[in-house]
């Protein structure tokens, strides 16, 4: 056991925390959240300046430990997250480097690394959410092309994406697993049709995405034909390992904010709320070293993080909204006021035990692959 | 950075498991719940001479040499199998007192007003004067309780804020005391899982049915987070740390505990199932060294 990072990793540390001291006030000044076109130029002029530095690629190349160590310090700095290239960077992307012709990586991965092109997930369908294999977007076979009808829905920064992965059905009679294919669809095609959805944070986060009759080139599909399941799980697991690093570090600082201000406030004087906080302060260091935990796993046998991640998310979602109902607490009359800090990110909380695979999911996988209890209703 | 285990650790860990297994299995631990709560002293002899207590003593010093995080692991196979005895106590006072580092000395310490294995014990560490017996919840921890105050330390933490510097002799009995409560947090998982794989209902294995599965990940979603901090708190040495890690694993030990006998039904409330050793034994932890009040007083403080 060891903590301490190699001479390696803390110049690699060092450098990072210089080049965000350096370029940190340059940036433009952060956008209307509710003004997609302007996050998107936001968020892709950061990934510019992370590429032209020569950090771009540092999700899918670095070590284990030196994407911690980036994702520790950028948090730590107050530098932007990834935003609308979260799927690009953390989800398509992954899954092209891991599963993807070489043609196919030289065409879709350095775009996404320059902050060119932004993508966004067709995954879940109004009646496939928890039990995503049983998806029915319809792709048939028609010559060069898979021609695409269906609905996705919960899909991302759909109304900025230029590319879209899609999981479609190409054999309705196989098992519901072996039926599915991986394709890369530009957003652009016609018969795709976006119709954002408002969440109840009042923004429109995520959209319902309507396909009529999408021809989608085959050279686009990711792996074999009804392979995509098998194509997905690297992606899934990928973002239940080190998805969230950044939010802990971000969770730590508002837990010292709480502080600040429940000591001006004269709300830490309350004993039952002062020990609450002490109390999530501790989760969340021990939600830290959990992590270090995961990284250190992941390191070793090089993999992709598995159902430790679940472990981690597990807990960590449910903490993150007890911290913004304990911001509340602190915040008194003041947590029924919008303008306020904190309280449109408690609204946004309440998505953190559904998505990315329901708390209720995620027990299932916790018990079923690591504890070998039987699969059963 | 690389949190996991060495090799060294790992082969640790495998020889006090062994050790355990072989000297004090469950038929052991039934023999000494059923003898009243007198101690082994043929088995805290051999505790001894595996260097048990002397783990942190320096080589030189006739001692193991080894330090805080292989401690921890060792305290928390002891916790796995609720070995008794002053455990933590003798551990401590080895290198100091003669006869702890051997085990031919069983050594107690006085404890948030409480002195356990007081009639067994051949040195007590504070003032124990006056201390009148209590009737202890657990068959396996005899308890005095000393009148008054009677040494509880810093009942104040929150105001006293964190301590600075690397943690003291008590700050390493709540570690070594946390890591126990991992220790039977895992071994109750254990229990929980193999029973639901096991015992039917309805024409199946009810580890296959939801209510029992999620009961069962939450456990071991417990254990992972108290193991962690445990585990992290034994390197850096952190008072704050060592806080948090104690409060977490006594949440993990003793809910789990109560998952445990939920999970097991009505033979989870029997005697004879070994459930409640480890919920009761959980309990006397808890309250023994920093309980939970403090301990989230000393994590606010860190903030």
């Amino acid at each position: 056991m060891d903590l301490g990072c190699t001479d390696e990793e803390e110049e690699f540390r060092a450098r990072l925390k210089t080049w965000l001291t350096r370029e940190l006030p340059g940036l433009p000044p952060r956008p209307d959240p509710l003004d997609w076109p302007a996050r998107r130029a936001y968020d892709c002029g950061w990934q510019r300046r992370l590429y032209d530095a020569g950090y771009a690629d540092v999700h899918w190349d670095a070590s284990p430990t030196q994407r911690l160590i980036f994702l520790e310090e950028t948090e730590l700095a107050g530098a932007p997250y990834v935003g609308a290239n979260f799927v690009g960077l953390l989800h398509a992307g992954p899954t092209i480097a891991a599963e993807g012709t070489d043609g196919q990586r030289a065409r879709w991965l350095p775009p996404v690394l320059r902050g060119d092109e932004v993508w966004c997930q067709g995954f879940s369908e109004p009646g496939a959410g928890s039990d995503l294999a049983s998806l029915r977007t319809r792709a048939e076979r028609d010559g060069d092309a898979y021609v695409v009808s269906g609905q996705k829905i919960w899909t991302s920064h759909a109304e900025v994406a230029d590319w879209c992965e899609l999981l479609v059905r190409t054999d309705p009679g196989a098992p519901k697993h072996r039926g599915i294919t991986w394709l890369a669809m530009p957003m652009d095609t016609p018969g795709v049709t976006v119709r954002p959805l408002r969440t109840l944070a009042g923004s429109t986060e995520f959209a319902e995405v309507f396909l009529d009759e999408v021809r989608v080139p085959v050279e686009n599909r990711v792996g074999e034909e009804n392979d995509g399941w098998r194509v997905t799980m690297v992606t899934l697991s990928f973002e239940r390992g080190t998805a969230f690093v950044g939010e802990v570090v971000a969770c730590r600082r508002l837990l010292g904010e709480l502080a600040r201000t429940a000591r001006k406030n004269g709300t830490w004087d309350d004993p039952v709320l002062r020990r609450r906080l002490g109390r999530l302060s501790a989760e969340f260091r021990a939600l830290w070293r959990i992590v270090q935990a995961n990284v250190s796993e992941a390191q070793a046998t090089g993999g992709v993080p598995g159902a430790g991640g679940s472990v981690f998310k597990l807990h960590y979602s449910h903490a993150r909204q007890e911290l913004y109902e304990a911001a509340a607490a602190v915040l008194g009359p003041d947590a029924l006021d919008l303008g306020r800090d904190w309280n449109l990110d408690r609204l946004s909380s309440l998505s953190y035990t559904i998505a990315a695979g329901t708390s209720q999911i995620q027990r299932n996988i916790v018990a079923e692959r690591i504890l070998g209890l039987p699969k059963g209703r | 950075m690389d949190f996991r285990l060495t090799e060294d650790q790992r082969a640790l860990r495998r020889g006090v498991r062994d050790l355990l297994d072989g000297r004090f299995d469950r038929e052991a631990l039934r023999a000494a719940v059923d003898s009243g709560g007198a101690l082994d002293r043929d088995l805290w002899r051999e505790l001894g001479a595996a260097g048990f207590f002397a783990l942190r003593v320096p080589e030189e010093e006739g001692g193991v040499g080894l330090g805080l995080p292989e401690a921890v692991l060792v305290f928390e196979e002891a916790g796995r199998v609720l070995l008794p005895g002053p455990l933590v106590a003798t551990h401590l006072a080895a290198g100091t007192v003669p006869g702890a580092a051997e085990g031919d000395v069983v050594v107690t310490a006085v404890a948030e007003g409480l002195v356990p294995w007081l009639d067994e014990a051949d040195v007590v560490l504070g003032d124990a004067s006056g201390a009148v017996p209590v009737r202890s919840v657990d068959p396996l921890t005899p308890l005095h309780r000393v009148p008054g105050d009677g040494g509880a330390t810093g009942r104040d933490g929150g105001a006293a804020g964190p301590a600075s510097g690397p943690a003291d002799a008590l700050g390493e009995a709540v570690l070594l005391t946390a890591a126990e409560q991992v220790g039977s947090a895992g071994r109750t998982t254990d229990m929980a899982v193999s029973h639901a794989r096991g015992r039917e209902q309805f024409g199946q294995a009810i580890g296959g049915f939801q209510a029992i599965k999620h009961l069962c990940a939450g456990m071991l979603v417990r254990t992972e987070l108290a193991r962690a901090a445990v585990r992290a708190a034994s390197l850096t040495v952190d008072p704050v740390e060592i806080a948090g890690a104690k409060l977490l694993a006594d949440e993990a030990a003793t809910a789990n505990a109560r998952d445990c006998l939920q999970v097991h039904g009505g033979m989870g409330f029997t005697w004879e199932a070994d459930v409640h050793l480890h919920l009761k034994r959980a309990w006397v932890r808890a309250e023994l060294r920093l309980p939970a009040a403090r301990a989230e007083e000393a994590v606010a403080a860190g903030l």
